[in-house]
């Protein structure tokens, strides 16, 4: 059955490269769906996915002996979700799991980094989209690190 | 734009009043009912405003009004027990007394607001601030366009207001997004921080007005994201807490700059407050 949400061209992350671009970085895409409760990202396991999601909601988790589950950040339709698949081991270091039914494009990583893992070869307005998610998401962190809302100094 | 009733025996004398009820709302904060049923018109205000709150032999602390504005007859402040005073306050308890001054301040700017957009943003204790304002948003509604209320807190615990967000979520004249910094596997809602709520609120730049109060740091970051979307800066009003301590702008207890907080504020629009908050000297 054909998706009624907008292309992969309109998804936020990629919106406003040139088709050549688009298909430069969404060499091998799928479209991919998870029901609620499902793991999009298991701890641990090979990355080798970059997923642009386009409904639903993800929550990034830490698991943590003795407490169960922590939940780090929601991630929700127009974010991107998982970048393990940079660098060396290439495996994933939290897990994701769908808060709500999710919708995503599923992106290849090794047509990502292009076919030597070692030294891989990003498409340069790929690489600025992704430095550019690592920043804001370094400054969410950071302000949740200030524990802002605790009382006293 | 009057900023309400002056307090009837001197600016600096507080009146007793019985504490007709004590709610718990998280772990360290409560609301507390004053009873003004002997006062002629009951205790008028308006959204924004505090009182200074005397715990007798203790000491007095400033408190905004998080009651109803329409409604004079209920005076209610949320507290959070930080300290002697407003664990005396606490201490109180349903029957006793407290002192009352007020109402001071510069009130949100809800007539200002009218006709545009209203994009309310509220960390922590800051939401008990803006609730008169949220209520007065609502029982005017047709008089402003859209309306989002972004609320953050620390956690699902420490979220203010529970019932009445829940059912501020189901109503919908509003939009309402939560999120918090923390949280267990239990919790169905958003983690992150405030600013990043933005991004899911349809805005409309040149017609929207920002109410803000909350952590300063957590006001800066919302700031920022505004003005990128935007957003000017006379249009983003920020609530402020400062060391007030007279509350009629005699002592200077809270002067940052230019303005005595206490007097002057405690609400401002960024245009005036910017080459003042950030500094680290002042």
């Amino acid at each position: 059955m054909a998706s009624s949400l907008p292309p992969i061209e309109e998804h936020p992350f990629l919106r406003g490269l040139s088709p050549e671009q688009v298909k430069a970085i969404a060499c091998d895409v799928r479209e991919v769906s998870f029901p609620a409760g499902a793991l999009l990202l298991r701890e641990g396991d090979e990355a080798r996915t970059l997923f642009l999601l386009r409904s639903g909601r993800v929550s990034l988790e830490l698991n943590v002996p003795g407490q169960g589950p922590r939940q780090l950040e929601t991630l929700k339709a127009g974010d991107i979700l998982g970048l393990s698949w940079l660098f060396p081991p290439y495996r994933w270091h939290l897990d994701a799991r769908a808060v709500e039914p999710v919708e995503s494009f599923a992106l290849d990583a090794s047509c990502l980094r292009g076919p030597s893992p070692e030294h891989p070869v990003l498409e340069p307005a790929l690489a600025m989209r992704l430095l550019r998610q690592l920043y804001e998401r370094l400054e969410r962190v950071r302000m949740q690190r200030m524990d802002l809302y605790k009382v006293g100094p | 734009m009057s900023t309400g009733a002056l307090p009837t025996a001197g600016p600096m004398m507080p009146e007793p009043l019985r504490v007709r009820s004590l709610r718990r709302e998280t772990a360290d904060t409560f609301t507390v009912s004053l009873d003004v049923s002997e006062r002629p018109g009951g205790f008028p205000f308006q959204p924004g405003q505090f009182n200074m709150l005397y715990a007798f032999g203790v000491g007095e602390v400033p408190i905004s009004i998080s009651g109803d504005p329409a409604r004079p007859g209920e005076l209610l402040h949320t507290v959070r027990t930080v300290g002697a005073v407003t664990e005396a306050l606490r201490r109180v308890g349903r029957g006793g007394r407290m002192g009352v001054r007020g109402p001071y301040g510069r009130p949100w700017p809800l007539e200002e607001a009218r006709g545009l957009d209203v994009v309310v943003v509220a960390g922590g204790l800051g939401l008990a601030p803006l609730r008169s304002a949220i209520l007065h948003l609502l029982r005017h509604r047709t008089e402003y366009g859209r309306v989002s209320l972004l609320v953050g807190a620390r956690s699902p615990e420490g979220l203010l207001y529970r019932r009445e967000l829940a059912r501020w979520q189901e109503d919908a004249r509003l939009k309402v997004l939560v999120t918090v910094d923390q949280a267990g596997p239990e919790w169905k809602g958003h983690v992150g921080v405030v600013p990043a709520l933005l991004r899911d609120v349809e805005l409309e730049p040149s017609r929207t007005v920002a109410l803000m109060c909350g952590p300063e740091v957590m006001m800066r970051f919302t700031v920022r994201e505004l003005e990128r979307q935007g957003v000017p800066d006379s249009r983003i009003h920020l609530s402020l807490e400062r060391n007030m301590k007279c509350a009629v702008g005699f002592c200077g207890h809270c002067q940052l700059v230019p303005f005595f907080v206490c007097k002057d504020g405690p609400v401002l629009p960024y245009d005036r407050l910017r080459p003042f908050i950030n500094p680290r000297e002042v």
